[in-house]
């Protein structure tokens, strides 16, 4: 018994490593709009249902290429991320954070009941990228899928590094988040770069949901149990901290899978909130908790 | 340059600025002298579109920019060192002063960056450290510096000398007579006057939202009530001379 688990160890990191890339993509979309705004979005979760549902009408629907169904999707949920931050969150009356964060628990709500009127109740899939014909590694049995999802957001995750570190917008949108007041005294247009930073949240939370609807297919409710996943995934590396959310998120998938292999699949989903619960109590800050330099 | 007319403020219904008028003319240095309090914060905030006037006009090199957002007023212009500096804490010195270039975009950025060291050298050497790092004279030099990588025609400054040490401070106030004699504009809010007055050309009194005295520095720093107020001499003084 102890040896056939043990045996399919490297099936559980697979997999764990898979899911991780997306909760690290959806946990790197509450992050952004986390450092532009300091508000928890979340509707986070609903765009990756968004953004893998777009695709899904785009491809079978309409029949377009895969690559630009994909594309679109993306393009699609960042307008909806602009949207949402143009219309109700900017033209909320009260400014205060718990409000605003209330307002996206309602924009999540309103676009579930939208995808469920788009989409129906029903379960959508994509097709897998590269087909269906797995290769085995280390006992593994690896679908090209896979190495997709991990190659396509480990490229996001760098490319979001260079934007962040290289750029004067990137930049620009750190010293926002560092200090908003200073941002607008030299000239930086906080309003836009917070719009960008919606837009740069709804387009990585389609592409999560492009890249895990073949696996796990998807559903007009499917984007609430993913965006508490990534939230989670965040919370575990520090919220706020780019770094953490995607070590957060492939730790959290890890550890996931290996909870469901080895204690029970059961269990499966409780395990990210059981996690969750563990670093509040433990390390309220998370592993890459933020020590702000600040002095006076 | 720079016309304040009648400038009134409010924060919800308490009033801050009472009919403030003043001028700053192209290549003066002038300071705004007040105590806490006084709305000099405030006078600074309508001018960087942080608040919006109740009453009143500001006009900028011609054009009125009150209700302009900040910046819109950057891009006129008009760059402020504001109170408690505003660094971005965060992020290396290198990257605050780029940020100060932020409008100008990436192409004239070295060039002026270069200036900037030349002007303060210790950022050059403190470049990769974050901000937050600094020593206090260390990050008012960065906020200046930060503020003349937007190339101002005008520079206001919110009590650059508070907290810091005297010589530092004196080295803050030269660096603004020789940024002065290379044609910035300069308008200085200090409480400290006896040190504000001693660059500036002309200045200004505030007292509770208005404008109570004003006139060359010399007849300010002459003035009994400037005497009294700032410089730290008693009316017994007065009385026993």
């Amino acid at each position: 018994m102890d040896s056939m688990l043990l045996q399919q160890l490297p099936q559980f990191v697979v997999s764990g490593i898979t899911n991780g890339s997306v909760y690290a993509l959806i946990a790197l979309g509450f992050c952004l709009v986390q450092n532009a705004t300091g508000i928890v979005n979340f509707a986070q979760g609903d765009f990756v249902m968004l953004g893998g549902l777009v695709a899904v009408t785009l491809l079978k629907t309409w029949g377009l290429p895969m690559p630009l169904a994909f594309v679109s999707a993306m393009a699609f949920t960042a307008l909806v991320g602009v949207a949402l931050e143009g219309g109700p969150l900017r033209r909320a009356r009260n400014r205060e954070v718990l409000v605003l964060v209330m307002i996206t628990v309602g924009a999540s709500i309103s676009l579930r009941g939208a995808g469920m009127l788009a989409w129906g109740k029903n379960v959508h899939t994509l097709p897998a990228m590269g087909g269906d014909t797995p290769f085995i590694v280390l006992s593994a049995a690896v679908l090209p899928q896979t190495l997709w999802v991990i190659g396509i957001s480990l490229s996001v995750l760098v490319f979001l590094f260079l934007f962040y570190r290289h750029t004067l917008v990137g930049k620009a949108m750190r010293a926002v988040a560092d200090n908003p007041y200073g941002a607008a005294l030299v000239g930086i247009s906080v309003r836009k770069l917070v719009a960008l930073a919606f837009a740069m949240a709804g387009a990585v939370g389609a592409l999560a949901g492009v890249l895990i609807t073949p696996l796990t297919s998807m559903s007009y409710s499917t984007g609430l149990m993913l965006g508490l996943k990534g939230f989670a995934g965040a919370i575990l590396g520090g919220y706020g901290s780019t770094l953490g959310a995607v070590v957060g998120g492939y730790l959290l998938g890890l550890l996931e899978s290996l909870g469901a292999g080895f204690v029970s699949s059961a269990y499966k989903d409780a395990f990210a909130f059981l996690i969750l619960l563990g670093i509040l109590f433990v390390r309220p800050a998370g592993l890459f908790g933020s020590k702000r330099v600040r002095r006076l | 340059m720079l016309k304040l007319v009648n400038i009134s403020a409010h924060y919800g219904a308490v009033p801050v600025l009472r009919r403030v008028t003043l001028h700053v003319d192209e290549g003066e240095r002038v300071c705004l002298l007040g105590a806490n309090g006084a709305g000099k914060s405030t006078l600074l905030k309508v001018l960087s579109g942080m608040h919006r006037p109740s009453a009143g006009e500001v006009l900028f090199r011609g054009t009125a920019i009150q209700g302009k957002s900040p910046e819109e007023i950057v891009r006129k212009g008009l760059a402020q060192v504001p109170e408690a500096r505003q660094l971005f804490p965060n992020l290396t010195v290198r990257e605050n002063l780029e940020l100060g270039g932020y409008i100008h975009g990436r192409r004239k950025l070295r060039e002026t960056m270069d200036e900037m060291m030349e002007l303060f050298p210790v950022l050059r050497d403190r470049q990769t450290q974050k901000a937050g790092t600094l020593s206090g004279g260390e990050q008012q030099m960065l906020s200046i510096a930060r503020a003349l990588m937007t190339r101002p025609k005008l520079l206001v400054l919110d009590e650059p000398s508070l907290g810091l040490a005297p010589l530092i401070v004196e080295e803050i106030y030269a660096t603004l007579e020789e940024l002065n004699r290379q044609g910035t504009t300069i308008l200085l809010v200090e409480q400290n006057a006896l040190g504000a007055l001693d660059v500036c050309h002309r200045g200004y009194v505030m007292e509770t939202g208005r404008i109570v005295l004003s006139g060359t520095a010399r007849e300010l720093a002459e003035h009994d009530e400037v005497q009294r107020a700032y410089l730290g001499r008693d009316y017994r003084h007065k009385w026993e001379r």
